[in-house]
């Protein structure tokens, strides 16, 4: 049996390859579709707009004067007699991880060139995505109508926590609704048959790329916002 | 599938109209005049408040019309204009746009629709901040830098509207570019033609290159903070707001700071300094090589040294910030990454000035405007050692001391080398020579008037002028000599404002009655000058696209036919 390569053996090359690739001409991504790379530019432009965000929101939590309300019991609900704590965001970002495994599965019946199946994914996808929105508008009229939070004023303390949890989830449900309408869009030209007449399913790779990233920055959300 | 696309004409947008031909045009080209007009349009208006300013302050009192508010909107709106709406769309925008595709070989930017609606957005940024002069209250006086809590507070000029214009058109800016920065980072990364290795390219593609990396990481500061006052504004949030008396009355607003919006605003405006300075370096890198028949010297530390300004500047923003209050200690890390770029930039300026060292100079006009920026640059770089130094920056920090120098380095530095631009590439853009006398007229008033201006503004602010003033009265520790100063600054700008008369006349005279240009009149050997058609045609290469052989540089070859060889000859012809 032949012996598994050392790191060296491995990194060596692949170092070699990358140099390769950037002192190459023509492309540094070689046989990446121009779209794909353009879209993982944008997505680091974008994950520093929320960073921005994040780090904004965390110095203003650090320097609030009013103490900063305990999540856990803002964000529990009533169940059955017990309040348990944060019910509603697990599912949320449950429903949201999962929307990124049928996306997962969806790039790769585009790729096999399963219209049907690949359709049924993306739609899934956009269902689990249209479910989050739902959960949110739900958490989101609760918080107004029951809490009586404001994004200029919070009875529970410190005014920042409505501002900075209405800006930071509103912006991100908006990054979900374009992601849901994209979905849809690249959805309804598989389903057509658009990318069999082009021969190319990259839409649905560089859409799932999007998608990922906007699960993603939600574990942030969720770990910055929720946890903390 | 870029490479089997490269040669097929079919993924480009053919226009069929002339609406989609110079309207809603798809072609880098087109987009890139649009672009350059709207800029230069909205710089105009720029250029006209510094006027009004400087009447102001050389004759104080003489033009009842200026009212201290009315000073304050126009420094505030002088200084966002030229720093965002002329510079970085200009320098990104139209030169990024006209000379990205052509200097690498591409027939188009990779996604021609977006970039079209990169422009679109653009204008109506634009329109949206010219709409700010017509507003209840008028334009926001809050300076170019919009530090909360006076840029929204009661007593500020424009706190009602004018803000509003102002932070709505920069957000609808940061759209508007991520678009098109996009599209060139793309480009750069991904369509360049056969041959074409990242070290072949031009310096000038380098430097937007760099730049519109950065503009997509630093834009997005800017983008959050306007998003953040905008919401302490209209919905009465408390980002950046603490508890003030304000007007006789506490503010219901409680628990903001103030610094953070410092932080995120220097976050976006540092990097944007060299999101400015990047473009020029890499165009004046080219003018100077170009017109001085040599290689540029130290190709590939220029490139490194490009790179890592770039790297560096995202590390630097508190040095802004020395006066308003933060820790200490940041002081001494952001004074030393302040001083460590100095290295780089001077390796650049030596690289310059060793291109020039025997070389075979044309004192062409837009070599003038080249050389005249290593001058201002040099000179701005310098105040700037001064101002990266804590202890230094201190008891100048808000004088005319600085806006003398970041108007050397970052106003007239890359104006000059816009300036020069157009002169070096108009031929190719609208296929016509401009007149040189006047170019050469329209230069040494602009060279010798810019240092009559800002010269004396180191003196001001060594006396602890401040800035932003409306007026300085009868003070005690002003002498006389500064009012003089004033009124001679004052005269000198005003000369200079004319003097930029001739640049347009020469511009739309030679649009029309300038003689033919020669495809190549510089002899110059980057890809750009070699296309088929002069202006050249949509599509940019005809049915093929060219292939590189070598870099951009060979000027004066040993044993070469002529003392250029462009990037499209073979190397085997070399020494034949």
């Amino acid at each position: 049996m032949a012996q598994a390569p050392s790191d060296r053996e491995i990194i060596g090359p692949t170092l070699r390859e990358i140099a390769a690739d950037w002192s190459a001409d023509q492309e540094v991504f070689r046989h990446t579709h121009w779209g794909k790379a353009m879209m993982w530019i944008f997505l680091l432009s974008d994950t520093f707009i929320f960073s921005c965000f994040l780090t904004g929101y965390m110095t203003m939590r650090s320097s609030a004067v009013l103490p900063w309300p305990d999540t856990a019991k803002v964000f529990a609900l009533d169940i059955g007699g017990h309040e348990i704590p944060l019910v509603l965001i697990a599912i949320m970002t449950f429903a949201l991880i999962s929307s990124s495994g049928t996306m997962a599965m969806a790039v790769n019946f585009g790729y096999q060139r399963d219209r049907r199946k690949t359709t049924m994914l993306m739609l899934l996808t956009a269902l689990f995505g249209l479910t989050f929105l739902g959960m949110q508008a739900f958490e989101w009229t609760k918080l107004i109508f029951e809490e009586g939070v404001r994004p200029w004023y919070n009875p529970m303390g410190a005014p920042q926590f409505g501002a900075s949890f209405f800006m930071i989830t509103g912006f991100h449900g908006l990054h979900v609704t374009c992601g849901v309408l994209l979905l849809l869009i690249i959805a309804s030209k598989v389903a057509r048959g658009h990318y069999d007449r082009t021969g190319d399913y990259s839409a649905v790779e560089i859409a799932g790329l999007y998608w990922h990233f906007v699960d993603l920055v939600w574990v942030f959300i969720f770990a910055f916002f929720y946890l903390w | 599938m870029a490479t089997t696309l490269a040669d097929d004409l079919r993924p480009l947008h053919h226009p069929h109209s002339w609406v989609t031909r110079y309207v809603w045009s798809q072609d880098h080209k087109v987009i890139a005049i649009q672009y350059s007009c709207t800029a230069i349009g909205i710089g105009l208006v720029a250029l006209v408040l510094s006027a009004l300013m400087r009447l102001q302050l050389g004759f104080p009192g003489a033009f009842p019309a200026i009212q201290p508010d009315n000073y304050l909107q126009f420094v505030s709106m002088h200084g966002m204009i030229m720093v965002v709406y002329l510079l970085t769309a200009l320098l990104l925008g139209g030169f990024g746009n006209y000379l990205i595709p052509l200097m690498i070989g591409a027939r188009d930017m990779v996604f021609p629709f977006v970039n079209m609606l990169s422009y679109w957005f653009y204008l109506l940024s634009v329109i949206v901040l010219v709409a700010g002069f017509f507003v209840p209250g008028g334009p926001t006086g809050a300076g170019w830098t919009l530090y909360p809590p006076q840029a929204i507070s009661e007593g500020t000029p424009g706190h009602q509207w004018g803000i509003v214009t102002m932070l709505v058109s920069l957000a609808i800016f940061v759209a508007a570019f991520t678009m098109g920065g996009l599209n060139y980072v793309t480009t750069v990364l991904q369509a360049r033609t056969k041959g074409m290795t990242l070290m072949r390219m031009p310096l000038s593609v380098w430097g937007i290159f760099t730049a519109s990396v950065m503009g997509l990481l630093a834009f997005p500061a800017l983008f959050v903070a306007a998003i953040m006052m905008l919401f302490d504004h209209l919905a009465g949030t408390s980002f950046f707001m603490p508890t003030m008396q304000s007007m006789g009355a506490i503010t219901p607003t409680e628990g903001g700071s103030p610094l953070l919006f410092q932080h995120l605003f220097w976050f976006f405006g540092h990097p944007e300094v060299y999101i400015v300075a990047l473009p020029a370096f890499g165009i004046v890198s080219d003018l100077i090589s170009v017109h001085a028949r040599r290689n540029i010297f130290g190709y590939r530390m220029m490139v490194w040294a490009i790179v890592i300004i770039g790297a560096l500047s995202f590390l630097v923003w508190a040095h802004h910030m020395y006066v308003s209050g933060m820790n200490p200690y940041f002081g001494f890390f952001f004074a030393t990454s302040t001083l460590i770029i100095a290295i780089p930039t001077a390796i650049k300026v030596y690289n310059w000035l060793l291109t020039l060292w025997r070389g075979d100079i044309h004192l062409r006009v837009p070599m003038l405007f080249a050389i005249a920026f290593i001058f201002t640059f040099i000179h701005g770089g310098l105040s700037g050692l001064f101002l990266g130094n804590v202890s230094v920056d201190v008891p100048l920090s808000d004088t005319f001391f600085v806006v003398a120098h970041f108007h050397m380095v970052m106003g007239v530095s890359p104006v000059l080398v816009i300036f020069g631009a157009i002169y070096h590439w108009y031929p190719k853009i609208f296929g016509r020579m401009w007149n040189d006398t006047l170019g050469k007229v329209h230069f040494w008033i602009t060279f010798l008037g810019v240092y009559a201006i800002f010269l004396p503004m180191h003196y001001l602010g060594i006396l602890g002028v401040p800035r932003r003033y409306y007026a300085l009265g009868e003070t005690a520790f002003i002498p006389q000599s500064v009012h003089l100063a004033n009124a001679w600054i004052s005269v000198a700008a005003l000369i200079v404002f004319c003097a930029q008369g001739l640049f347009f006349f020469n511009m739309i005279w030679s649009l029309f009655r300038g003689p033919r240009a020669d495809p190549n009149p510089w002899g110059a050997a980057s890809l750009e000058w070699q296309t088929p058609d002069t202006p050249p045609a949509h599509g940019n290469w005809g049915a093929k696209l060219p292939v590189v052989y070598r870099w951009a540089y060979d000027y004066s070859v040993p044993g070469a036919a002529r003392d250029f060889i462009p990037q499209t000859e073979p190397r085997t012809e070399l020494g034949a």
